[in-house]
């Protein structure tokens, strides 16, 4: 269910140059999922009037508490990182539909691709797939060494490899060089991540099935606005799809890439 | 006894605040939020004949307090709007307004003739000031002559009474208020958005896809009251005002201003409640100014 609600600030890092890891804690957390977003009012103000959307990183049912990682680049965000402990947010949600764990089978193994800051959704999902017996390989592109983050936190849940762009982390490129020298042995793929990382991913692996998270500039979160609209391949039925209330996560070939 | 009911023609509300055309889709999406039977009224979506998929994306921008947004009259048509979003809104007690859109005057007589007979579409808005759609829209807006030729053709047709939605981005929007009421609309209202462009700042081009938008939120509040205070005093048909209103106040000061009733658009984004929000701060309002019932603001500024 959808709620709006005032969640109180436990805790907020920033743990890479300008990604800041924000814990919030109130009731809406028992009804989230991975791959699911908030819509979050940095302000009480006009200034900036509309939500930030922000995917959720990490869930904890019993201290009712969600963990969401952003990177503060623009005026909302820069205005969120400096909320302090105790500070309230205006959070609503959760929204949209998130990654299915369930798609992947116990002894199977899933394979989890982000890119920059389309990593965090993907770390909520991990804990899920590993608490449900499931094998995950983690493969994150980011553009350089200092805006990498949670390293330690999937290492801790599966093979991990970073690659960046300019080579100061992990193999130098991005996601798909690196996929393409491991050659990773999966049986369902998870990616967030810029749309040419997932666009990719859909011609690397035609015959596995998989789930992409998408990202596009939304007004209401909710559905009503018509902003945030993808077009559909050919073999789906609807001509269109919102990313917000349909997404943001949608099984691979139904966007149009 | 309500101190916050208006009579409208068509319209029998509970209360004046309703949410605007294209802020709200068919009332879906806010329906899992709250009972929208607590609202005055509806203003659905644009209709028109048919489907139309809206402009390519980014379709929205944010601006310091105000948005821009050509979405582009993205609407399942009018078939699926009469079989599947009509009779979803039947289950509760609400009045809708069906904002009625098109390229060619045929097409918003085909749109009005058949929404009008909807059993809980209790009035129309002709929207001739959609900013954009490359034709139609609000190409009937800006030409006095073009909107009260629009207005009678509808007239002809509706089954219910016709407001009309007037564009500010004109030179003077009392003349077609003026030439819409000659049509033989029952009601206008006033306003819808005004074109801007943002720009990227690192490339210098537009954010928006379609290059210009609709400039809307509590930006564009001034203006609006200045326009349904100048509309006010040239016609005699109620107006229902917008632009821009994001609480009890700005509902005040609308009425004040002159306007029956009050839409309210960018904030539902910002604040899915804000309807159900300004409905339950009204009376305290009202109170606060010594005001028995809520008719007695509307155009007080003048009196």
């Amino acid at each position: 269910m959808i709620r709006q609600e005032r969640m109180t600030v436990v805790r907020q890092v920033e743990i890479a140059h300008h990604i800041y890891e924000l814990v919030l804690q109130g009731e809406i957390v028992q009804d989230m999922n991975p791959g699911q977003f908030v819509h979050v009012r940095v302000s009480d103000s006009f200034e900036p009037l509309l939500r930030r959307p922000i995917s959720i990183a990490s869930i904890d049912c019993e201290a009712s508490e969600c963990t969401i990682i952003y990177r503060a680049e623009g005026r909302g965000t820069q205005i969120l990182s400096q909320k302090q402990v105790g500070d309230e947010v205006d959070v609503l949600g959760p929204l949209g539909n998130g990654f299915s764990a369930e798609a992947a089978t116990e002894g199977g193994t899933a394979l989890l691709v982000g890119g920059g800051i389309g990593v965090p959704p993907l770390y909520e999902l991990s804990k899920q797939l590993n608490a449900r017996g499931v094998r995950t390989i983690h493969v994150f592109g980011f553009a350089t060494e200092n805006v990498t983050f949670y390293e330690e936190q999937f290492s801790a849940l599966g093979e991990t490899h970073f690659v960046t762009v300019d080579g100061t982390k992990g193999t130098k490129g991005f996601v798909t060089d690196l996929l393409e020298e491991l050659q990773p042995e999966f049986d369902v793929f998870y990616s967030c991540g810029p749309l040419p990382m997932l666009r990719a991913l859909e011609q690397f692996y035609p015959e596995k099935p998989g789930f992409l998270s998408f990202e596009e500039r939304m007004g209401c979160g909710i559905g009503a606005c018509f902003a945030c609209i993808c077009k559909t391949t050919e073999n789906t039925e609807k001509d269109y799809v919102k990313v917000c209330s349909d997404g943001p996560v949608f099984p691979k070939g139904v966007v149009e890439l | 006894m309500s101190r916050i009911n208006v009579e409208l023609p068509g319209l029998d509300l509970k209360n004046p605040i309703m949410p605007a055309s294209g802020c709200f889709g068919f009332g879906r999406e806010y329906a899992q939020l709250y009972d929208l039977s607590v609202l005055g009224s509806i203003m659905i979506k644009a209709t028109t004949v048919e489907t139309r998929l809206g402009n390519p994306t980014p379709r929205v921008a944010e601006t310091p307090a105000g948005m821009l947004n050509a979405i582009g009259l993205q609407n399942p048509g009018l078939e699926k709007v009469m079989k599947q979003e009509l009779p979803f809104l039947e289950k509760y007690d609400v009045p809708i307004i069906a904002n009625v859109a098109g390229t060619l005057t045929e097409d918003y007589v085909q749109v009005a003739e058949s929404i009008s007979t909807a059993p809980n579409v209790k009035a129309l808005e002709l929207n001739i000031s959609c900013p954009n759609v490359k034709h139609g829209g609000i190409t009937f807006g800006t030409d006095p002559v073009i909107a009260r030729e629009l207005v009678e053709a509808v007239k002809a047709v509706s089954k219910v009474p016709v407001y009309v939605k007037l564009s500010p981005n004109v030179t003077d929007i009392v003349e077609i208020a003026k030439a819409v009421e000659a049509g033989g609309a029952d009601g206008i209202t006033m306003i819808n958005t005004l074109v801007g462009m943002r720009l990227d700042e690192r490339t210098g081009k537009p954010v928006i896809a379609n290059g210009t938008g609709g400039l809307s939120g509590p930006a564009v509040k001034p203006v609006a009251i200045r326009m349904v205070y100048e509309v006010y005093k040239a016609v005699n048909i109620p107006i229902i005002g917008m632009g821009g209103v994001t609480n009890a106040q700005d509902v005040i000061d609308f009425m004040s201003a002159g306007a029956s009733a009050v839409a309210v658009g960018t904030a539902n984004f910002v604040d899915p409640f804000v309807c159900p929000n300004i409905i339950e701060a009204l009376p305290a309002k009202l109170e606060e100014l010594g005001v028995k019932h809520i008719k007695e603001i509307i155009g007080r500024s003048h009196r």
